[in-house]
Parts: C-alpha cells; structure tokens; sequence
C-alpha cells in the first residue's frame, strides 16, 4: 500500500485525524506557551477570589448569557481605555475558569463597570434597562429578582476553584459559602458579581 | 517566556515557514511523470484532467507570503522572547498595577505603541485642561469650548443614570432643575462628582407600626400642600415627625449635609404619590453617586462640574 495523498483522500477517519493536526499545529506555537508564561498565571496585586455572592453571580452571568453582548476585555488602544478604563491586564484574569472575554459587543464593555454605578442602577436596569436607558435596546431580566438562590452548590463551586484551578480560598470561605448566600436573590449576586469587575487593578 | 518555551515557539514557526516552502516546492515541479499540459488520464464526459502547472499568480503569491513572515518575524515579536529589530509592542502586558502602567506612559520611548498614543495624547490635550482647570466652575460653565467636551463626559459617563437630557427618572435626580439635595453650588456639585453621596434613609416601618406610617405619610403630604388630607392623621403625624426632622428639619425644608430632600416642594426623588412615600418611610431609600475622580481624574471632573452647573444656570 503506497502511502500517498490520493490514500489520505480515500480515507476519511485518516484524513480526520490529519487535519486536526494541521489545526492544532499553530496553537503548539501560540497557546501552550502562554500556559507556562509567568505574566500569565501571576495575580495582579489587587486582586481578589470572588466571594461566594459573586461567584452565584457569576454563574448567572454565564446562564444569562450576558458574555453574548458583553465583553470583559478593553484593549490596548486610547479610544477604548478613554471609555472603559486602563486595558485588561493578563494577571486580572488568572483566576477566571473560564474566562468570559467574550468577543462581541452589541452592549458595552464590562471589564471595569464595577463601582460605576450605584446597586440601585443595577437592579432597576437589570429589571428593565429601558427605565434607565431609553435608549437601550437590552432585554430585561425581572425574574432574576424573584429567584432566591439555594445555596446548595455555592461550597462546591469554591471547592472546585479551589483545588482545580488553586484559587486561595480558605477553609472559613468555603463553610460560610451557603450561609453568605442565604435568603439573596439572583439579582442581588448578579449584582454583587458586577460590582467586583475590574476592581482589582489598582 | 522561559528558553525552553521560546525555543519552541521559534522551531514550530520557523520550521512550519519551511515546511510551506518545500511545499511549494514540490507542488510546483512536475513529478506525475507526465509532461505539461498531457492528459492524466481522466475523462468524464468528453471533459479531460490534463496534468497543468500550479497557477503562476498564485505561485507567487505564496512566495510573497513566505518572504512578508520572515520580513515580519525580523521586525516585530514573533520569535519567542527575540522582541524584533524594531523593538516595537502594542502594550505593557505585564503590568500589576496602575501605578506602573503611568509611568510607562510617562517613560514613553516610543516603542510601547499605547503609552506613546496616551503620550502624545495627554501632551496634546494637557494644556486645554489645564487652562479649564486654573479658571473656577462658575466661569467655565460659560466657556463654550469646555461645555462641549464637559457634554461628551457626561454623555459618556452620566447619562445611564441621570439620563441623556440630565433630566433624571425616579431615584435618579433631574439636574436640570434649581433642587439640590446635596447643594447647588459649583463647589458642592464638583464635590459631588469628585468623591460621589451615599445617602442613606432609614426604615421607619417598625419603628413606627403601620398606623404610624400612614400618618407620617399623611402629616408629608400636607408640607407639600396637599388637599384632602385627613387632618387627624396630619396631626398625629406631625407628632410623630421629630425622627424625620433629624434629617428633613423641624420645618421639612431638607438638610444638603445629608443629603435630605426638601419635602415642602413638589420635587420628589422617588416619586411624590402616597405609594411612592410611603414605601420611602416603610423602608427606606439608599441613594448611591459613584466617585468619579478615581475614574475621570479631577481636571476632566472640574469641566463635567461646569456642565452640569451650565445646566440649572443656562444664563451667566
């Protein structure tokens, strides 16, 4: 049997695993690197895990799909620092399993909206964007604030981050977890999540 | 990037770089042991595959291409920790903090692509600000130059909360106006802009027990002039009305030092209706201005706080 292209070609699970090679064969060069790379697993030095209300806000964040309209990545230019704030840094991102830099904006960028705006803003925009923002073409999310969280999974998240991904969470954190959860809602963690982007840079 | 790594990245482009170009090469030279332009043997329908050179626009094309990656791995990143002759990269990507991103714009040598833009931008722009900034809120307010850049900053800034008119929405003031729970003054407004209000009114309801609210809510509505109003419920209410006046006064007129609104008037942060009030008393508002200067810096605060005076006071 000749191994040559014409073979290759009349045999596509072969052909298959080529081509995820060929695929793959730049990210050997431009993603495993990173992975190794000192800048990008160093913390900034602000920053901070999530505390257990953020991380349930997070997750709601991630359920919306809020990373669908939102970015969380301000690049390197004047333009976009002038409106967002300093660029995103690797080391703010460290901790983000995964990570929501999102790639579309039909909404403004995130990456530093925390302590823009007061928690009242959020919540009445949250609910409906339109009472703040006539012009806003986002839609509402008023169930958010009729949804009490049960707080049974928050201990495991921050045990995942923990030991999978060696955020410093203490021991303290991850027993208050549901107690720091209970009786709020999901736009009270929704909330609290938006109001820690960006923060740590300092 | 340690060596290892950068040792890597180098073999994987420079050796893939080579790889096209070999395959270039073997695609271009004739190994069908067939001369140029012959048939290959395959027919379909009268229709012949004849054994034909690769396309020259397109051969020399992948050549230029092969010659702009090597041109650009010279010049620019690319090689691993090899930073290229021109030494050029688009932003600090190590830094921890914001300290140590200013002073790379302000050791600007130009290689750094951001921190020349920012550079040169804060150069250009430095002066204007700082001729806004030596000439006091209440003049600016009329310098046509500084309202338009002060109306970009609060469109881009302000407008989400205090909306696009400036003309606020419930629990959001109007600034249009000559109300000012926090004071009017262009000293008070670019001390409100600068360091942000937290304004805190407590929840009456248990203190007061349900009948107390509603005569609170009754003896609130007559400061206003209300009409129709029980006038039993106004007086039990006014009894009732020194927890308030801690902060609205004896007379309800407000206090700017907390923030409490003026409650003779007809303005009404949170609505004005006998619902929205009473909701007020039961449980409380909190009202929340961010501090912008962390965000702004103070000379782009001063020429907001112009605009933002322009806009209760029009004329000079």
């Amino acid at each position: 049997m000749k191994f040559n292209h014409e073979f290759l070609e009349k045999n596509i699970g072969l052909m298959a695993v080529f081509i995820v090679i060929a695929i793959s064969w730049g990210g050997l060069a431009q993603i495993t690197p990173l992975l190794f790379s000192k800048e990008i697993v160093t913390p900034v030095q602000g920053l901070k895990p999530y505390t257990a209300l953020e991380m349930e806000g997070r997750d709601v964040y991630i359920r919306e799909g809020c990373n669908s309209c939102h970015s969380q990545m301000i690049r390197p230019f004047r333009a976009e620092t002038e409106r967002y704030g300093h660029y995103s840094v690797a080391g703010e991102s460290v901790w983000e399993h995964p990570f929501l830099w999102g790639s579309k904006r039909t909404g403004p960028d995130l990456a530093r909206v925390g302590g823009r705006y007061s928690d009242e803003w959020h919540r009445v925009h949250l609910i409906d964007p339109r009472a703040v923002v006539p012009e806003s073409n986002m839609p509402g999310f008023p169930w958010l604030n009729e949804t009490v969280l049960d707080g049974k999974q928050t201990a495991k998240k921050l045990t995942v981050f923990k030991d999978m991904f060696g955020v410093p969470y203490t021991d303290e954190d991850i027993a208050n977890a549901e107690a720091d959860v209970a009786g709020k809602t999901e736009l009270d963690a929704l909330v609290a999540y938006l109001q820690s982007l960006g923060t740590a840079l300092k | 990037m340690t060596s290892f790594w950068s040792v890597v990245v180098t073999l994987i482009t420079l050796g893939s770089i080579g790889a096209f170009a070999y395959l270039l090469w073997v695609c271009a030279t004739n190994r069908m042991g067939k001369p140029e332009g012959e048939s290959m043997g395959h027919e379909f329908d009268g229709i012949e595959e004849l054994n034909s050179d690769l396309p020259k626009w397109w051969t020399y094309m992948f050549v230029v291409t092969i010659l702009f990656g090597l041109g650009y791995l010279v010049l620019f990143p690319g090689l691993g920790n090899f930073s290229g002759v021109l030494n050029w990269t688009s932003a600090n990507k190590q830094i921890t903090s914001l300290e140590e991103s200013r002073a790379a714009v302000a050791n600007t040598n130009g290689m750094v692509q951001y921190d020349q833009e920012v550079s040169d931008a804060n150069a250009k722009f430095a002066p204007i600000f700082e001729a806004f900034a030596a000439q006091p809120v209440a003049e600016l307010a009329y310098n046509e130059e500084a309202i338009k850049i002060g109306k970009r900053l609060f469109l881009q800034n302000c407008s989400q909360c205090h909306g696009s008119d400036a003309g606020g929405t419930t629990g959001f003031p109007n600034l249009n106006d000559d109300k000012w729970n926090w004071g009017g003054s262009p000293e008070k407004i670019k001390e409100t802009i600068m360091h942000g209000r937290v304004a805190a009114m407590a929840a009456w309801g248990d203190v007061l027990g349900d009948e107390g609210v509603d005569a609170v809510v009754e003896y609130v509505l007559s400061l206003s002039g209300r009409r129709g109003l029980d006038v039993k419920l106004v007086e039990l209410g006014k009894s009732k009305f020194g927890l308030c006046a801690a902060c609205h006064g004896p007379d309800g007129t407000g206090n700017e030092m907390f923030g409490a609104p003026d409650l003779t008037d007809q303005t009404w942060l949170y609505g004005g209706s006998r619902l929205a009030i009473e909701e007020s008393v039961r449980n409380g508002r909190a009202g929340v201005m961010p501090a912008w200067d962390p965000i702004l810096g103070e000379d782009k605060v001063h020429v907001l706080s112009a605009y933002v005076f322009r806009l209760s006071n029009p004329n000079k």
